[in-house]
């Protein structure tokens, strides 16, 4: 079938004749929906633009042209009226289906958009008064079709259906069982027991086709399987996903899937080794499988499962094939059972599973931050920072980590040559000294450890000369600050200097960004919060400052954080100055009802310091603030017209080309230019 | 044409192939893992081995104890290391033409041919393989002369005997054929039979077949063969490779159209994917040097210790490793790595376009410059001295039996700090192992098999299409271990012929063609008619001359003319009497006009009947049958020969004479 399969969008034709059996081939002149061989569109769609909408529900025998509105063409249906669309005021419209909103399309019109064209099923969307109706035929045709077509094309039809609204559960459940047989036909090959009875024993009535296009080839079987597992995940979140849900068999078919790919399957059947031959070593089939296992680890069923799940996670994570793609799903997949238990207290709760497998993971995870490739390492370096940050309270966990190489070996890769390692890496360490695990007693030799983590994230800082690392750096330092970070805590002020210091001079916008995230950390925790803007939140107990105000200020000063601000004021690049202006105007707000304060006596201080902030705005930044005192800031801090610099910073960068001002200029100058020409012409 | 496998050793083959009137031998490959049998030669003596207890039978009778020790519920032959030979006794070796050699690893058991059969004929193989193959073979005799073991053991070989030992001796194959190591003397007088071939150089056999090496992507100089005749093709595939790895890229074109494709030298670890091991092996050995223990890496001096130098230098400063000490121990070291850098024109592309920059084409020669590789012939000498811990040491031998790893396993096995981890997928590592249990050192298993693999091999035969595969019978079925992976077997149509040890395969085509020379004043005297359109024929009368299995037509003698001279006359005895030639006839007899003209001949009473080959014509009055079928034409008649004559010329008139 050219283009892919095709789905009958309505009824025989226009005969008023019961269908004819299953349309599935597209015939020139009757209604499939079939690119490449558009219908012919009849002299009047009048029925169908009625039936659709407004009218009386189709009768399938009556429709003259197809449900899909992709294939509907645009003009009124009935010469001199419009047709009836309903109105979707605000939705957009469908890419592909011009005349329907994108939104409502979904699920039905959507997955023809997502499918491969000529995959269209050619329904409207799920809500359609169409679909609502209960003696429409449609359903038996869609029911016929889930029989006959091909299991690649039934499982892309039965996940649109799945995802109805309104649609009988005879056909919901037929649907299911298509979209579950490949992965019964996979448990029955590798003699599994194919699930709880009922639902599932009438899958094996289509299994022998199923089987035959699983061991027709190597690529027909991958095919099926990838598309299988990713609709399944698919449905899996949604409300109007099959109930019941077969979640233990659906863990037990990615289980044994991922065993046949990595060749630890021991299937009794032919069949199963056929499959065993076809799935081995495949990472497509493998990524599919660790999405789908992961997606699954929400709504757990049966805790039984739990060893098998973690024990396949393991052995992909351990064996030397596994690609890094398939690595970093497989960390992931494994970071998701691992959080999605129900607290992280209960991994104790769970019996030996989890301290088992996490006294196994660590060994792994060592080896593959070993690994020659970056990816696996950074991969790596993730999973550790995620699991960390949910379990780094667990017993179990902690000691766990501290009897293995992980934070020493995690501190090595923090001069790994790969920036992005390094900057997980930096993350990491974050992580796990925030947590109290860097364990750096550990290893008294290295020069850097004895200096401490932060010299050593100082170090990279100053001197890395990639963004990613620095960044990385400055986030953990913004995170160390807001949770009081021991080694933060012991001298707070020194802290926010010496990053700021090289934060200011850093020539990444995004490590400077992050840095005024730093001072607004600080400025918060030594002022209190800001005042809500909104006269209905909740008022938070104020913070008192730690002493007078004017000795706050003239600390902030001292500290170089009111110098750094008034640069990044006027920064080149617009967040930075953005982020900025909303700390001052924070700071301001702060200072405005001290009434501690005199204006500054002599106001040509003041004048200088605006001559300052008038140059750098200028551009001439080599020229220091110096030191302020308290009044000259607050001077300097409401002469400045803040909130117009704010409203110009949040101004679109395009704003000039848009405004009239700019559109005058324009025809001025092709005035000029033809003032120009007619004086050429002389 | 048939097939003589010596043999029963997948990537170790030795075969013999007969092909018209040539016996070549296809490798000579050395299956050394009967050496696991025995106890480790330690370089420096070993207390533990020295002390541990002989092997008494069940009844207590201990009368094998000298010869046989226990270690750690194993039994060991303590005596010096015997490999198993090919076949010998199958097919006489004397009688071998020549012998190809694929690559270095197959050529091991040369000396044992060459040496001790009688083999008179010639040696072909590539530079590299030949010098390489040296190398391996310099370092095994070195290995096992200085370690000089003054016991003998072969009283266990006696078959009522082993018969009476615990497996694996009591299962080891044709032990009393096993045979101690041969010395470099033997070495030199089998490579000096050697001739230097280079790739898809074509080199006559006799004049009978012609031998073409091609090259096979696995190792420097590595070679697939190609055998043919004017009319048959037989490829010989042993030890290829796919992926980009040092050597030149394999050349598959070359092997398409073959009758016959004997494909051999698979890869040992189906399942393992080469990448993958080499980041496993790096992984590893990062793991164990941050925590301060030592890795050992039991190797052979030449080969996959290249990509894995290659690999570790791209990888050392990244893992923060620059300042681990890398050796490599061998007798042959030096000549291993220097040999590398020289054979630009077997190199793949990359690193052949390396050496016109000028650089190095291995970035090995760059470790050693800045120090982090150093290489000694032994842990005796330079080696003591500059010995620094953590560190990494590649060393032989791979079976951990003989070489300077005997005495790292001694000294590293018992701190679980260090690790050794094996590379070479020619022994299992746990029976390797098996001498130095109890052990402390952690060991980690990464084969780097780049050889074929069986998807790359199903792809290949899709590309050459053989008629015919001729593959060991372990190729035929799925490992023992894995039952169910039907995919790790060769799968192709027709299904492929088996051969295991000591079988003889008749391989399963026959010659019809024989391609034959026409002189050039032969060639000038034919008068080709044309039979068809496009189909011309003559008649040759000619002496076919056949020398050195090259045929050749040339015009026959003169007629002798008599002569008074008796010299002369005995000169023309010699040449065959030419006698007159009838003429050939041609063309077919229509049936109707032939009667048509019998008729006008006066014969009357004509009927023709139709049978199954022709037709019968039936002269009733003259009680005469004429039978035309196709290819013959038969008159019957009652001793009138008049009448035969008159009727065979009419016959006559139909056909054409040439």
């Amino acid at each position: 079938m050219p283009g892919g399969p095709a789905v009958p969008c309505a009824g025989p034709e226009a005969t008023g004749c019961e269908p004819q059996g299953p349309l599935l081939f597209p015939v020139p002149g009757r209604n499939i929906c079939s690119p490449g061989r558009l219908l012919r569109v009849p002299p009047t769609g009048a029925v169908v633009a009625g039936t659709l909408w407004g009218g009386r529900p189709p009768q399938l025998g009556c429709l003259e042209r197809p449900y899909c509105p992709q294939w509907l063409d645009s003009r009124p249906a009935i010469p001199g009226t419009a047709p009836q669309w309903p109105a979707f005021p605000g939705q957009q419209r469908c890419g592909r289906c011009p005349l329907l909103p994108a939104g409502r399309l979904q699920p039905v019109c959507g997955l023809c958009c997502q499918s491969a064209p000529g995959a269209c099923p050619g329904f409207v969307h799920a809500s359609s008064p169409v679909f609502a109706s209960a003696d429409c035929g449609l359903w038996e045709t869609m029911a016929r079709m889930l029989s006959c077509l091909s299991p690649t094309q039934a499982g892309s039809l039965a996940l649109g259906i799945l995802k109805l609204q309104h649609c009988p559960q005879a056909l919901r459940s037929q649907a299911f069982r298509v979209l579950l047989q490949p992965l019964v036909c996979i448990l029955r090959a590798t003699t599994q027991a194919p699930g709880p009875p009922g639902l599932l024993d009438e899958t094996s009535a289509g299994s022998s086709m199923m089987v035959d296009t699983l061991l027709s080839s190597k690529s027909a079987c991958v095919g099926l399987l990838c598309q299988t597992l990713a609709h399944l995940e698919e449905l899996q979140p949604l409300p109007q996903r099959p109930s019941p849900w077969p979640q233990t068999l659906l863990v037990e078919a990615a289980v044994i899937i991922l065993q046949l790919c990595d060749g630890s399957a021991v299937p009794s059947s032919s069949e199963g080794g056929r499959l065993c031959g076809a799935l081995a070593g495949c990472s497509r089939v493998q990524r599919a499988a660790l999405d789908f296992l992961g997606t699954l680890s929400q709504g757990i069923s049966s805790r039984e499962l739990m060893p098998q799940v973690f024990a396949v996670l393991l052995e992909t994570l351990e064996s030397p094939a596994s690609s890094p793609m398939v690595l970093k799903k497989a960390f992931q997949a494994t970071l998701r059972w691992l959080l999605d238990l129900p607290s992280p207290s209960s991994c104790l709760d769970l019996g030996p599973h989890a301290p088992l497998f996490l006294r196994e993971l660590f060994p792994v995870l060592q080896k593959r931050l070993c690994s020659p490739c970056w990816e696996v390492r950074d991969s790596a370096l993730e999973f550790l920072t995620h699991l960390t940050a949910c379990w780094g309270g667990e017993a179990d966990f902690r000691e766990a980590l501290l009897a293995s190489e992980v934070p020493k070996l995690t501190w090595q890769l923090l001069r790994d040559p790969e920036s992005y390692v390094r900057a997980s890496a930096v993350t990491a360490m974050g992580q796990l000294s925030s947590q109290g695990l860097e364990a750096v007693s550990e290893s008294p030799g290295h020069p850097e450890v004895q200096q401490g983590l932060i010299g050593e994230l100082l170090h990279i800082l100053s001197m890395d000369s990639e963004g990613f690392p620095r960044r990385a750096v400055v986030r953990v330092f913004t995170e160390w600050l807001r949770d009081s970070h021991a080694d933060v805590a012991r001298d707070t002020e020194w802290f926010v200097a010496t990053v700021l210091q090289m934060v200011s001079q850093d020539l990444d916008w995004e490590v400077r960004a992050q840095g005024l995230e730093l001072v607004r950390v600080f400025l918060v925790q030594t002022l209190g919060q800001p005042n809500p803007h909104c006269p209905y939140a909740v008022t938070l107990p104020k913070v008192t400052p730690p002493g007078p105000l004017p000795e706050v200020l003239r600390t902030l000063c001292q500290l170089q954080i009111i110098d750094f601000a008034f640069r990044a004021l006027f920064d080149c690049d617009r967040p930075v100055a953005q982020k900025a202006c909303d700390l001052l105007l924070f700071l301001r707000e702060k200072t405005a009802p001290c009434s501690g304060l005199q204006e500054p006596g002599n106001s040509s201080d003041v004048t200088s310091v605006e001559a300052t902030l008038h140059r750098w705005q200028a551009g001439e930044q080599s020229q220091p603030l110096g030191n302020l005192e308290p009044e000259e800031l607050l001077a300097a801090l409401r002469s400045l017209d803040l909130e117009g610099f704010q409203g110009r910073l949040a101004e679109s960068s395009d704003h000039v080309e848009k405004s009239p001002q700019s559109l005058l200029q324009d025809m001025l100058a092709t005035v000029a230019v033809l003032e120009e020409n007619v004086a050429d012409c002389y | 044409m048939k097939l003589y496998c010596l043999s029963g050793h997948p990537t170790l083959p030795c075969n013999i192939l007969k092909f018209k009137s040539t016996t070549i031998m296809l490798d000579c490959g050395l299956d050394m893992t009967s050496t696991l049998n025995f106890l480790p030669l330690p370089l420096v003596q070993s207390p533990r081995l020295c002390n541990l207890p002989g092997w008494s039978l069940k009844d207590g009778n201990a009368f094998l104890d000298k010869e046989l020790k226990e270690c750690s519920g194993h039994v060991f032959v303590d005596s010096v290391p015997e490999f198993c030979l090919p076949e010998t006794e199958l097919i006489d070796l004397s009688t071998v033409d020549v012998i190809l050699i694929s690559n270095y690893h197959c050529m091991m058991a040369l000396p044992y041919i060459t040496e001790h059969t009688g083999f008179t004929g010639t040696v072909y193989a590539t530079e590299p393989t030949v010098q390489i193959g040296r190398l391996l073979m310099e370092e095994l005799v070195n290995f096992i002369e200085r370690v000089p073991k003054a016991q003998s053991a072969s009283l266990w070989k006696n078959k009522d005997i082993q018969r009476l030992l615990p497996s694996p001796l009591k299962d080891a194959v044709e032990v009393s054929t096993w045979r101690r190591c041969y010395t470099m003397q033997e070495v030199n007088s089998a490579l000096s039979k050697i001739q230097l071939v280079g790739y898809s150089q074509k080199i006559e056999l006799f004049g009978a077949v012609q031998v073409t090496p091609l090259s096979s992507g696995y190792a420097l100089g590595s070679s697939n063969w190609i055998i043919q005749s004017h009319y048959e093709k037989v490829s010989y595939v042993s030890g290829s490779s796919l992926l980009t790895t040092h050597p030149q890229p394999m050349d598959q074109a070359s092997l398409k159209n073959s009758d016959v494709l004997v494909l051999t030298g698979l890869t040992q670890i189906p399942t393992a994917n080469p990448d993958g091991m080499v980041g496993e092996f790096c992984s590893n050995l990062a793991l164990t040097v941050r925590n301060g223990g030592n890795v050992l890496v039991p190797c052979y001096p030449s080969g996959v210790i290249y990509d894995l130098l290659e690999c570790l230098y791209q990888y050392i400063d990244s893992a923060g490793l620059s300042s681990v000490p890398f050796y490599f121990i061998s007798p042959v070291a030096n000549s291993s790595l220097e040999f590398s850098q020289i054979f630009a024109e077997w190199l793949c592309h990359n690193k052949q376009s390396k050496v016109y920059l000028p650089e190095p084409p291995f970035p090995h020669a760059e470790l050693i410059q800045t120090n982090k590789l150093k290489h000694y012939p032994s842990i005796h000498g330079d080696f003591s001295n500059d010995f620094r811990q953590p560190c990494v040491v590649f060393t032989g031998h791979p079976s951990l039996r003989f070489g300077d790893v005997v005495h790292f396993m001694e000294l590293w096995g018992k701190s679980s700090l260090n690790t050794v981890i094996f590379t070479e997928p020619d022994f299992s590592y746990l029976e390797a192992l098996a001498p130095y249990q109890p052990l402390a050192m952690k060991c980690i298993y990464c084969p780097i098999d780049t050889r074929l693999n069986f998807i790359q091999v199903s792809k290949l035969l899709k590309e050459v299409q053989p008629l015919h595969v001729v593959c060991p019978e372990q190729y035929t079925q799925p490992p023992p271990a894995q039952s169910h992976r039907m995919d790790l077997m060769v799968d192709c149509q027709p299904p492929p012929m088996a051969y295991r040890r000591a079988e003889v395969l008749a391989l399963p085509f026959k010659r019809r063609y024989e391609k034959i020379e026409i002189m050039p004043e032969l060639a000038d005297s034919l008068v080709p008619m044309e039979i068809k359109p496009g189909i011309s024929l003559a008649t040759v009368s000619a002496v076919l001359h056949t020398k050195d299995n090259k045929h050749v037509l040339q015009p026959p003698p003169r007629p002798a003319q008599p002569t008074s001279s008796k010299k002369r006359k005995r000169v023309s005895e010699d040449v065959p009497d030419c006698k007159v030639l009838k003429p050939l006839l041609s063309g077919s007899i229509p049936v109707e006009q032939f009667v048509q003209t019998l008729e006008k001949h006066g014969f009357s009473d004509i009927k023709v009947e139709d049978t199954a080959k022709g037709h019968i014509v039936l002269l009733q009055e003259a009680e005469t049958l004429i039978q035309i079928e196709e290819d013959s034409t038969h008159i019957i008649c009652d001793n009138d020969e008049m009448l035969r004559v008159r009727l065979r010329d009419l016959v006559l008139k139909f056909l054409q004479k040439f």
